[in-house]
């Protein structure tokens, strides 16, 4: 299977902290892998890092083969790299429908044609659909701000997944959302995979959630990578069940 | 046009009413009260680029002041040489664009309260600028005898006719930018004030729009500043001082900072109302001015339309609690059994 997204022993050091210390994994075409590990491992950093938010002390991160270490995260989105954060991060003073134009406008044309050309970039359509992809059509005319929290959790991911991306990273998508909205989130993930092929990298704690989820799992520790493997092997690990359970 | 009247009635007939306002008003007044009216015109543009830096793009900038300063200096300069107005405006238009967006480069790096205080030194620097380089400016000594300018070979030298001439400028400043900010560039804005750091993650060069919103602000605020010169005739150093940037920040931010209309109410209050209050409280008129416009400030942080705001909001949650109380299902006896 083909390698989208390849980590080289990737490193970020705070001070004396080594927050990733020398993380190296594939992401494969089309696959759904999961990023676990107790907090503080690391795993938010690395997403970081590999995003260009942060720049990384050693190793280099390559997409399609061609080396995007330390480039910046919106040339990286304008290749088709997208993500969630761990915290809430959507546009609360704009509406639902502008924050999906918003995700989506950059994407296509130039800064003139964002000027003169149609009010909404002409992807009024485009996020009708991702409206409705995520049942949201009768919030679309609401402000952000004032959706109730697992309702913002979807908008922050539905907005990832405008501009047609081939690779998301989506940090901790489930965490704050409840058990019902779960069920859809996890639905439209599988969905999205499966009709337009996107890889993703999900990190999540919800253990139930990303064991049905992805086909593979990376477990990380203090900074490194404990295990690799499928959702099975992952459980049945002496190593990984040792380092939640603690020495 | 039919459609945004039909969605919109309330709107329409302000707006209306406004417009006939603004049009039939200044015929009742005075020679004083259309000079007024003018400044009041005058200062809703330069507000409203300061509104675009810091209301939309949430860039913080205590150098508007400045910008108007340059675009003033320039149509001085230049129309007393007999240049006609259009030719400092166009100087000004590029000049200000290429300085604000120089600004813009601080801001790239450090933000609030830290870039209030780089574009305050650059406010400080371009006041001296303008007292200390007596070859350009004139120094202390100021630049007379500014013309009106001749339109279709009409004179504005009467305080009625610049009053018209200043207004079809706020008409068509205030369209471009209704324009911009109902554009993806608008949204781009707003991207960068609420959340830098996502707005980057979404493909959206922070960086440039960054530099756009201040070089395109500081531009409105030198088309005020060539405006306001003929305006006023005479033009020393003293209006520019920081005074100017200060009490421009003050109009965003009692209008409504990010509201389009925010500054037109700002200006209305900081420049009609002293006026207006000096009529009946004598020489307390600016104890009462500072007294109200933090009466208002305490009230509503987000300035007068953020009144309006917040009432819309709720009366909207209002009518989709009712809604949804009228779509509950009720019990009678026989529903019960």
């Amino acid at each position: 299977m083909k390698t989208v997204l390849e980590i080289n022993d990737v490193k970020k050091h705070f001070g004396g902290i080594k927050a990733v210390d020398g993380v190296s994994f594939d992401v494969r075409e089309g696959e759904i892998l999961g990023l676990i590990g107790p907090n503080g491992c690391g795993k938010s950093t690395l997403f970081n890092t590999i995003l260009g938010q942060l720049a990384p002390t050693a190793g280099s991160v390559s997409l399609d083969g061609t080396d995007i270490t330390g480039m910046r995260p919106s040339d990286l989105n304008r290749l088709g790299v997208s993500r969630t954060f761990q915290l809430l991060q959507v546009f609360p003073q704009l509406t639902v429908r502008e924050n999906l134009i918003l995700a989506g406008q950059e994407h296509k044309g130039t800064m003139a044609s964002r000027l003169f050309g149609p009010r909404d970039a002409g992807l009024t359509a485009e996020a009708e659909r991702m409206i409705a992809f995520f049942k949201m059509t009768h919030l679309a005319g609401e402000k952000a701000g004032g959706l109730s929290y697992g309702q913002q959790k979807l908008l922050d991911a539905a907005m990832a997944f405008m501009a047609g991306p081939r690779l998301v990273l989506l940090d901790e998508p489930a965490g704050g959302v409840n058990l019902t909205m779960l069920g859809d989130l996890k639905e439209r993930l599988r969905a999205i995979n499966a009709e337009q092929g996107a890889t993703f990298v999900v990190i999540e704690h919800n253990m139930e959630f990303v064991m049905s989820l992805c086909q593979r799992v990376v477990v990380m520790a203090e900074g490194k990578v404990l295990a690799i493997g499928t959702p099975d092997e992952i459980r049945a690990n002496p190593d990984v069940i040792n380092a939640y359970l603690g020495h | 046009m039919i459609r945004a009247i039909r969605d919109n009635p309330l709107a329409t007939v302000v707006a209306v009413v406004v417009a006939a306002i603004l049009l039939l008003l200044p015929l009742t007044l005075a020679r004083f009260g259309n000079y007024m009216m003018s400044m009041w015109v005058v200062m809703t543009i330069a507000a409203m680029g300061l509104n675009l830096t810091l209301g939309y793009a949430g860039q913080i900038s205590l150098a508007q002041g400045a910008f108007v300063g340059i675009g003033a200096y320039t149509s001085a300069i230049m129309t007393t040489q007999g240049y006609p107005l259009i030719v400092p405006l166009l100087v000004a238009i590029v000049l200000c664009f290429a300085i604000g967006w120089m600004l813009g480069y601080p801001a790239l790096r450090v933000q609030h309260h830290y870039l209030a205080f780089v574009t305050l030194s650059f406010a400080t620097l371009a006041y001296l600028v303008f007292r200390n380089e007596e070859w350009l400016t004139k120094g202390t000594y100021g630049i007379f005898g500014i013309p009106r300018p001749t339109v279709f070979g009409i004179s504005t030298k009467p305080p009625l006719h610049f009053y018209y001439f200043s207004l079809f400028w706020l008409v068509l400043v205030s369209g471009l930018m209704w324009w911009m900010v109902k554009s993806p560039w608008g949204r781009a804005f707003m991207a960068l004030r609420e959340n830098p750091v996502r707005a980057l993650s979404l493909g959206i060069d922070t960086r440039r729009y960054t530099l756009m919103a201040f070089a395109i602000g500081s531009t409105i605020g030198g088309i005020a500043g060539v405006l306001y010169a003929p305006l006023v005739e005479f033009i020393d150093p003293n209006p520019f001082a920081l005074a100017l940037s200060f009490n421009l920040l003050l109009m965003v931010i009692v209008g409504g900072s990010g509201f389009f209309f925010g500054p037109f109410l700002g200006a209305l209050i900081a420049v009609l109302l002293p006026e207006w209050l000096r009529d009946y409280t004598k020489g307390f008129y600016l104890v009462a001015y500072a007294l109200l416009v933090m009466v208002l400030l305490i009230y509503s942080p987000t300035g007068l339309l953020g009144i309006i705001d917040k009432y819309m909001a709720e009366r909207k949650t209002r009518a989709a609690s009712a809604q949804r109380a009228a779509a509950r299902p009720t019990f009678t006896k026989e529903g019960q059994a």
